[in-house]
């Protein structure tokens, strides 16, 4: 720099890029605690990781994931009836509808944004890499391929296939659930009925999330509003609802929807231990988006309401086709985060004895054969539920992105 | 409807708001309490059928079953009453602390997040990501059953200087108070006094002549000086150290204090998670101070630390202070995860007093009542220092 001064030429203007010992220099060692820190931390990173390695690679014993993987994904979803052949091929049928339904949002919707488009696609492929058998891998990858397809035909009809596509979402959740439970009698011959003592694995968990804030999503937007209600008894009952049930931990809610629930109802009203635990988490995931939308109510302004008003709407009126859609709209965020927390909260019903992705976790190393192998089968779960939640709100930061989805 | 606008068409009252207005609210109350009723009296019925009508006196009964660790003596003649005040010590007893090592450590992690170090900075980054998109519990059962539990037996702890990290728990060295430690307690309270004087006084000078020492600092370290003085001035040490001894034979460590590996893992497992969303928030609030306002401060001639702590750490409190509230509320309804690896908190005694007595309508709401009472002293004090710091608009 103190070149340019001196000399009579002008030089060019100074690089913006830099070597690599350039780099390192101003990044990790632009001043003397900054080149320790990076010491200290290179220092606790390299023993960690040694160790963590030497154990990996020596002593773990990984062969209970691959010994398990059926158990971790479905549980003992179909192999447990007497006398009943596979039943997963109905655990295939809804992922592939998935999968179709997706890759056509998204060629609908998004269009641009390939590199997103790839990571979903891609996500079955990944799945892929684990220990599966190679049938299990072929149809994995068949998956990414119908989302391709899909992708591709949402593309090319984008006008004509948008209310099916909304349609198609609408009407998947219900049939994706009847497909799992089946019809009719347990010795049917199609799609005989699966008792819900059969779901398990991650099927469970993801099941129980997706029910829990399916069902709670109505009650929990009665609940918003009714707290921003000017009558005074439908505001109290809302306050009092949402705060009780925030200020209790999930678990002491759970042990009471097992313990309890039987007491409530009528004598000989007994529903089995997964519907007790959907009860509450439906209970509790409704407070819990109740705050969530009441936050996205308080983002509208006042001037909304009072133009309602103008033009003679009435306070439901205002509150249906005017206020709850923008506040929606901008809570759309929010939920996909409140989503995935309630994913992972999930994992308590393994408390309370249901054998969801933690409770197989917990029975596998309670069998003799797999005795003392806790870490490979809890990293092993925590990358399950790391990956599924990292993806889910990767994907979802990119689509406010690309969609412009909370900003107004 | 009235007389005087007799000319106006009146709306008939199914159409009019304020009728409606209170049908609805009618409408609400009826529901509610039909159906609060319904189940009401479905328990009743049912709790009769078993031959438990609600009440209370049970809690005056034997409780007749161990608990692990308790703050309190406690013994299985005690009553239910008493084994559930233990369950309420060890939650708060973990809650506490864990709040306090979360806090630190998630400062740590925040300021590190925004640190220019590009391997510290991905470092806190990959922590926060970690421990945002893993189940707690799976982490706690993890970090109990897969590290805590791995230790070796307690003949081949691992030490670290005088810490021993073994299956039984973790010991560390601790102090035991002597004869003088009664009168060491007078000294630290007489030197409190005197160092809130020394703050009052330098506040005062600091308001007249316009130059604010750091009065809470000078305060501090006055009351700190006491303490090493009368530490050393009595004529016997008011706590003599113990070291935690490796047994020759048998199982269990003499001397120290040694804490369980339940208690331990519980504690280490709420802190780690709990500080990766502490850092959140902590990095969240320094950015939502605004450039212009460090830049303007050295404007004014303020050094850099000087800036930070006047100028950036007060408004940066502003935003950190009603998230961090959460978090603490989080971390105490967190510790009911205890349960899980057996540690005996609330929920874990509330278990077993229910499976002793069968009460378990009771049961529960004892617990509800005892964590609402948590979180609504934990929310009403943090709502009082919220409203001391905030911004006094004009």
């Amino acid at each position: 720099m103190t070149t340019l001064h001196s000399s009579k030429k002008f030089l060019p203007p100074p690089s913006e890029r830099s070597t690599a010992l350039g780099w390192v220099i101003k990044n990790l060692l632009n001043t003397w605690y900054n080149a320790l820190l990076t010491i200290v931390t290179l220092g606790i990173i390299f023993v960690v990781l040694r160790s963590s390695l030497i154990w990996a690679f020596s002593a773990a014993r990984w062969e209970v994931i691959p010994a398990n993987l059926r158990l971790f994904l479905v549980g003992q979803y179909p192999s447990q009836i007497p006398g009943e052949n596979d039943q997963v091929w109905r655990l295939w049928l809804d992922l592939y509808i998935l999968a179709g339904i997706i890759g056509l949002s998204w060629g609908v919707w998004v269009r641009r944004r390939e590199t997103v488009a790839g990571v979903l696609l891609g996500f079955p492929i990944l799945i892929a890499l684990l220990p599966f058998s190679l049938s299990v891998r072929a149809l994995l990858v068949g998956l990414s391929v119908a989302g391709l397809i899909f992708w591709w035909l949402g593309k090319r009809w984008a006008r004509r296939l948008q209310r099916v596509t909304i349609s198609l979402w609408i009407a998947y959740f219900p049939v994706a659930v009847l497909f799992i439970r089946g019809f009719g009698a347990e010795e049917a011959a199609f799609m005989p009925n699966v008792p819900t003592r059969f779901w398990g694995g991650l099927l469970l968990s993801v099941l129980l999330a997706i029910v829990g804030i399916a069902v709670s999503f109505p009650i929990g937007v009665a609940l918003a509003v009714g707290r921003q209600s000017s009558l005074p008894i439908v505001r109290s009952f809302s306050v009092l609802y949402i705060e009780l049930i925030r200020g209790v931990p999930l678990i002491s809610l759970l042990f009471m929807g097992q313990i309890m629930l039987p007491l409530f109802l009528p004598q000989g009203a007994n529903p089995d231990r997964i519907i007790r635990a959907m009860v509450v988490i439906v209970m509790f995931a409704a407070a819990y988006l109740a705050e969530n939308v009441r936050g996205g109510l308080q983002a509208i302004p006042k001037g909304q309401y009072e133009a309602a008003y103008a033009l003679g709407l009435n306070g439901f009126q205002t509150m249906v086709f005017i206020v709850l859609p923008q506040a929606l709209r901008t809570v759309i965020p929010v939920l996909v985060g409140q989503f995935i927390t309630l994913f992972k909260d999930t994992s308590l019903v393994a408390i309370v004895g249901l054998l969801d992705l933690l409770g197989i976790a917990r029975s596998v190393i309670a069998n003799p054969k797999f005795i003392g192998t806790q870490r490979e089968v809890f990293l092993f779960i925590s990358l399950f539920y790391f990956v599924l939640s990292y993806a889910l709100s990767y994907t979802s930061r990119r689509l406010e992105a690309a969609l412009g989805v909370g900003e107004r | 409807m009235s007389v005087h606008n007799a000319e106006q068409p009146t709306i008939p009252f199914w159409r009019d708001e304020r009728y409606l207005n209170i049908f609805a609210q009618i409408l609400a109350f009826v529901l509610v309490f039909g159906a609060l009723y319904i189940l009401w009296s479905n328990m009743n019925r049912s709790l009769e059928a078993i031959g438990l009508p609600l009440s209370l006196k049970f809690l005056k009964l034997t409780a007749s079953f161990d608990i692990g660790e308790s703050l309190i003596k406690y013994t299985r003649e005690d009553t239910y009453l008493r084994a559930y005040l233990v369950g309420i010590l060890n939650t708060i007893q973990v809650s506490v602390l864990g709040i306090i090592f979360a806090t630190i450590l998630g400062i740590i992690i925040g300021v590190s997040r925004l640190s220019t170090n590009w391997i510290l900075n991905r470092l806190a980054t990959g922590y926060i990501e970690l421990f945002r998109n893993i189940p707690l519990l799976v982490f706690l059962i993890f970090w109990y059953q897969g590290i805590f539990l791995k230790f070796p037996d307690v003949r081949n702890a691992i030490a670290i200087g005088h810490i021993y990290l073994s299956k039984r728990g973790v010991a560390f060295p601790w102090g035991i108070p002597t004869e003088t430690f009664r009168a060491y307690l007078y000294i630290l309270a007489v030197g409190l006094v005197i160092a809130i004087i020394v703050g009052i006084i330098l506040y005062r000078q600091g308001q007249k002549t316009g130059r604010m020492p750091m009065f809470t600092l000078w305060a501090l370290l006055t009351w700190i000086g006491i303490g090493i003085l009368g530490w050393f001035i009595l004529p016997q040490a008011p706590l003599s150290w113990t070291l935690p001894q490796l047994p020759e034979k048998g199982f269990n460590i003499t001397g120290g204090k040694v804490f369980s590996p339940e208690f331990m893992g519980l504690l280490s497992g709420l802190v780690l998670y709990t500080a990766a969303f502490i850092g959140e928030v902590v990095r969240a609030g320094i950015q939502a101070v605004s450039k212009g306002q460090v830049e303007a401060a050295r404007a004014l001639g303020l050094t850099g630390f000087e800036a930070l702590r006047l100028v950036v750490f007060p408004q940066a409190l502003r935003v950190i202070i009603p998230p961090l509230t959460s978090q603490y509320l989080n971390l105490t309804k967190n510790s009911s995860l205890a349960i899980a690896i057996g540690y005996p908190d609330i929920v874990h005694v509330y278990g077993t007093i229910i499976n002793q007595s069968g009460r378990a309508v009771e049961m529960t709401a004892i617990m509800m009542a005892t964590y609402l009472t948590f979180s609504l002293l934990t929310s009403a004090f943090m709502n009082w220092y919220n409203k001391r710091i905030q911004l006094v608009e004009r």
